[in-house]
């Protein structure tokens, strides 16, 4: 998240319940939307390490709130974050882990796990066929998100099959 | 569940192919039952029977030994023509490889089944507008299918499949040659007419067809390793506060 904040303060100033509500805007239902106070601890650091600052602006009626905006330092972080190519996807998983030590330990036998895992997968792809059904056509950004988690879901899917027929 | 006779019921069903001397064991020892209206999607790696299976439900292979009962008759003695009107009357079927008659057009191909049926004219092109709308195809219902890709292909054999309202659909990869957006439109109607209480049997590798379906038969070297229901999800549902992204901070 540290990286999306710096980005919407990268565009302009903005007070922290500003960001939160600017992050469900763009990303949608398919996004988790961040608390407050998620969002406040991880200024507090950003703030910490240099990359912004915030200043206090008076309000009529009302406590002071604090406007965050970016430094020259948070600015060449995102730069670096932008430009370096992105992790791949991931080599450790948890469920092969279990797929491949859980016999030997006799706790449960594979074609169980596999059978198990399945379903889950399914159910997991029916929440993101419904919230994609939910989600307005014209977001984007938050149907392409939730794609990308069912291309995602359909690969693992693929991956348990070639398990169950490799795996003895 | 209603006391009525399931809509598919297969006992022991085994498919050998014969080639060249060499037994070759499709399905071994099948067991299923599909009740009226439910959705059942089979899965499995190639070559694990889920074709032979679909076929033989669908009298379009014959079955080595076991049963296969549908809409509470059995089918599995039927002779080839009685296998015919069968289908006719009760299944809807859409192939791996779509089969259309190559010198009609795509609303003929779409209305011949239903007025096979014994349905009116104008029932039937009614159905068939809405089947094609449905499928985004309306503009295709003129071309002959050698003008169509693949995709258009595959979803009219869908169409023609559904034209008669079967009291059975059998599909074998019904979106194998679709792009996102087709796969979409198929869900949608495949939606529509399981919630019309449409009965549907489905071999599926795309885990969002699947994932419509009730059920989920899993069948490896031509058996049955796992059959049971999709379960509802255990996580709060995802929506305002989804969590399709591992949130750092
Ligand atoms: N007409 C046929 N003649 C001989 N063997 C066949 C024939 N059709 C399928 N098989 C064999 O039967 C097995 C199951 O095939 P199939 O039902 O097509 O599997 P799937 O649809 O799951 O990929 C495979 O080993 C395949 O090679
Ligand atoms: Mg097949």
């Amino acid at each position: 998240m540290r990286q999306s904040l710096l980005a919407l303060l990268a565009k302009e100033p903005a007070h922290g319940y500003e960001l939160k509500q600017a992050l469900e805007t763009i990303f949608g239902g398919a996004y988790p939307s961040p608390n407050i106070g998620q969002i406040y601890v991880t200024l507090g650091r950003l703030e910490k390490d240099g990359y912004v600052r915030s200043v206090d602006v008076e309000q009529a009626n009302r406590p002071n709130k604090k406007v965050y905006y970016i430094t020259a330092t948070g600015r060449e972080a995102l730069e670096t974050w932008v430009e370096e190519p992105t992790e791949g996807p991931r080599v450790r998983d948890e469920f092969f882990m279990k797929l491949v030590l859980a016999p030997m330990t006799g706790l449960s036998d594979r074609m169980a796990l596999v059978n198990r895992q399945r379903r889950h997968y399914l159910s997991l792809m029916r929440d993101l066929r419904e919230l994609a059904e939910r989600t307005d056509p014209a977001n984007r950004v938050a149907l392409l998100l939730i794609e990308g988690a069912m291309l995602h879901l359909q690969a693992d899917l693929d991956w348990l099959e070639r398990c169950q027929e490799d795996l003895p | 569940m209603s006391s009525e006779a399931p809509v598919v019921r297969a006992v022991n069903l085994v498919k050998i192919y014969q080639t060249g001397g060499l037994p070759v064991p499709a399905v071994r020892g099948v067991d299923l039952t599909v009740e009226a209206g439910e959705f059942v999607a089979i899965m499995g790696p190639s070559g694990s029977g889920k074709s032979t299976l679909v076929h033989m439900l669908g009298g379009l292979d014959t079955r080595t030994s076991g049963e296969i009962w549908l809409d509470g008759r059995r089918a599995d003695t039927l002779s080839e023509s009685g296998w015919a009107v069968l289908r006719r009357e009760k299944i809807g079927f859409v192939f791996q490889f779509f089969n259309l008659v190559a010198n009609m057009t795509v609303a003929d191909n779409v209305e011949l089944p239903a007025l096979l049926g014994g349905v009116s004219p104008r029932q039937a092109r009614e159905r068939r507008e809405y089947l094609l709308g449905e499928l985004g195809l309306a503009d295709r219902a003129g071309a002959s299918p050698a003008q169509l890709s693949g995709g258009e292909q595959q979803r009219v054999a869908l169409a023609r499949a559904l034209a008669n309202q079967p009291r059975l659909l059998l599909a074998d990869e019904p979106t194998g040659n679709l792009d996102s957006r087709n796969t979409r439109d198929v869900l949608r109607l495949l939606g529509q007419v399981h919630g019309q209480g449409q009965t549907i049997v489905l071999v599926t590798h795309d885990a969002r067809v699947a994932s419509m379906a009730d059920r989920v038969v899993s069948l490896l070297d031509g058996q049955i390793v796992d059959d049971g229901a999709i379960p509802k999800s255990r996580r709060r549902p995802l929506g305002a506060a989804g969590d399709v992204v591992e949130l750092r901070s």
